[in-house]
């Protein structure tokens, strides 16, 4: 990857995660750990990896995106407004009363929501189903999916990655934001799903591990999703919680709290910062 | 067409085999149950469009929900305990919130299901389904009006839920006279001008039977077959209830939440006061048994819904 394109990338996801802290703060309301933990793997799926056309957000052959950890919808309301799938100024709407952007994603309200989201554990069977109907019909689209780690506790994941890889969805991609913390605590002290690497291996798939926040890494792991044949793909990334504001990183207590207007300067701050850093390189 | 014995989950697999090729969209889902819901049919037919999702319904639901997010038409087939019963929270985010064209068949409902027990019996299916916005919930009566309710979930945008049973149940349509199935629309099987027996599935003969008993003792009683319990046909329900002054309703089916409530809230929607009695299970649970016989044991059979009749009739 040339620096250039590394300092694009880099300017994106800064731009999301401001972007994500003022959905936030604005609503006063949402989920900031895990949307600034996701935001490079959602700047690299919307700027490099998913073939779209926000002009037609219904195109068939378009990739799918589900965000099966539909309580980090503000960074992928930012990657869609960013991206041109409706204007950035409703960004301030997220979470009131009349706004299309929903605490949780809505296909039937947002554009470029490919499915409605938020259960947990349920995003990912219909991705299942969205890459079962792209074999049935011989199509080249793919589909992707983000779950968080807390979310592996979710039965239904594994009911899910039986299917996946009985069904040989080679077409889809699951990437697992590894930052290690859900509402309660440590993952691994409040239930302890792991080793997920093993567990996949186990269940069938491809298994990446990469840093969540290297886009080289990022990107050599989906080259080698698109190019596994017969089996699906698990990129598990490790990635920190809060990532980009110095004291929402690696803290369980900001998976779902807004912050107050100091803590929201200070954040705004750091990320104007990092902003800035990129713009100059 | 000459009367047929058949269980209404036969006609639902036969149909769909019949109806693969006219819907090239139609995929279908089973959670390893296919020989009893007779999805084995269609697999037989049309093995390219058959997916057998194993022993896990949840994911089940969520597969269909994805693959009519894609534009397909999945019908998604298991026991109706595991699909409105372990898979309700599915159903209800991932196919009733976005309104998407799943088809959701809960076969074996009801104390019918027999031996296997009060773990298999699914009395509360209807009820879960009615409080999912936009749902559509099916209970057809016999082989023909399954035929033609398989088809009218079809061609239904939306999602829907069908109920089916295990037992083979006698015929009370004939295919020509199904050509008017309409979702929503109640089918007045007998006039009547005493009381009003208003059944769904397999309570639909029984009801024929009591009109036949009451008959013998002068009591006129209509008969209606509500195969659709949402959207209710609240107009035909008012309008026997006045015409009649009195309402039995009739379920292989819980009391609480069912036809007999949606009838009662219909009622007091349309300010018609009436007696009614609600033959179904009254708030416990199956057990083992054979199938019809629960049936009798529950208080389920022409006589009780007669007996029931007679009963609101003398309250008038």
């Amino acid at each position: 990857m040339e620096q250039s394109e590394r300092s694009a990338l880099r300017r994106a996801a800064a731009r999301l995660r401001l972007d994500v802290l003022e959905q936030v703060f604005t609503a006063q309301s949402g989920h900031p750990g895990g949307a600034l933990s996701s935001a490079d793997i959602l700047t690299w799926l919307y700027n490099k990896e998913l073939n779209l056309d926000p002009a037609q957000p219904r195109w068939p052959d378009r990739d799918r995106f589900v965000l099966s950890k539909g309580h980090s919808s503000p960074g992928l309301y930012a990657a869609l407004a960013r991206r041109g799938f409706f204007d950035p100024a409703l960004l301030p709407t997220f979470r009131k009363s009349g706004s299309i952007l929903q605490g949780h994603p809505d296909m039937k309200k947002i554009p470029g929501v490919d499915m409605t989201s938020g259960s947990l554990g349920q995003g990912v069977s219909t991705a299942c189903g969205m890459a079962l109907a792209a074999k049935l019909d011989g199509a080249s689209w793919r589909v992707y999916t983000l779950l968080g780690d807390g979310e592996m506790e979710e039965g239904q994941v594994w009911e899910a990655a039986m299917f996946a890889a009985h069904n040989k969805l080679d077409n889809m991609c699951w990437i697992v934001d590894s930052n290690g913390l859900q509402i309660d605590g440590r993952v691994e002290d409040v239930a302890g799903p792991g080793p997920l690497d093993k567990k996949f291996e186990g269940f069938g798939f491809q298994v990446l591990k990469v840093d969540g926040h290297d886009f080289d890494a990022l990107e050599a792991a989906f080259a080698a999703a698109r190019a596994e044949k017969g089996r699906p793909t698990v990129i598990l990334a490790t990635t920190v919680k809060g990532k980009g504001v110095s004291f929402m990183e690696d803290q369980a207590g900001w998976h779902g709290k807004a912050p107050n207007a100091e803590q929201y300067a200070q954040a705004k701050q750091e990320l104007e910062a990092e902003l800035a850093r990129w713009e100059v390189e | 067409m000459e009367p047929i014995k058949e269980a209404t989950r036969v006609s639902f697999g036969e149909t769909l085999a019949e109806l693969a090729a006219e819907y090239p969209d139609l995929v279908v889902l089973d959670a390893d149950l296919s020989k009893a819901t007779r999805t084995d049919i269609f697999a037989a037919a049309c093995p390219e469009r058959f997916v057998n999702c194993g022993i896990a319904e949840c994911n089940m639901l969520g597969v269909a929900a994805g693959l009519a997010a894609a534009g397909k038409i999945p019908v998604a087939a298991t026991f109706a305990m595991f699909s409105a019963g372990r898979a309700y929270e599915q159903i209800r985010n991932s196919v009733g919130y976005p309104h998407l064209n799943v088809k959701i068949a809960g076969t074996h409902a009801g104390v019918s299901v027999g031996e296997d027990g009060a773990t298999h019996q699914c009395l509360e299916d209807m009820a879960l389904m009615r409080t999912i916005p936009g749902m559509t919930v099916l209970c057809p009566a016999d082989h023909y009006e399954t035929k033609a309710a398989v088809r009218g979930m079809l061609e239904h945008e939306g999602p829907v839920y069908i109920r089916l049973g295990r037992l083979p149940v006698d015929s009370v349509y004939h295919a020509h006279s199904l050509e008017n199935f309409t979702i929503g629309k109640g089918n007045l099987l007998r006039e009547g001008t005493d009381v009003a027996l208003l059944a769904t599935g397999l309570e639909v003969p029984e009801a024929l039977a009591a009109a036949e008993l009451l008959a013998a003792q002068g009591v006129s009683a209509a008969v209606a077959d509500i195969h659709t319990i949402k959207p209710l046909d609240a107009e035909l329900v008012a309008e026997l209830a006045r015409k009649t002054g009195a309402v039995v309703t009739a379920e292989e089916h819980s009391a609480i939440g069912g036809l007999g409530d949606a009838v009662l809230a219909a009622l007091a929607d349309a300010d018609v006061r009436v007696p009614v009695e609600k033959v179904a299970v009254q708030d416990v649970y199956g057990h083992s048994g054979t199938g019809m016989g629960l049936v009798d044991e529950f208080g389920l059979r022409a006589k009780d819904i007669a007996a029931a009749a007679l009963r609101v009739a003398a309250r008038k």
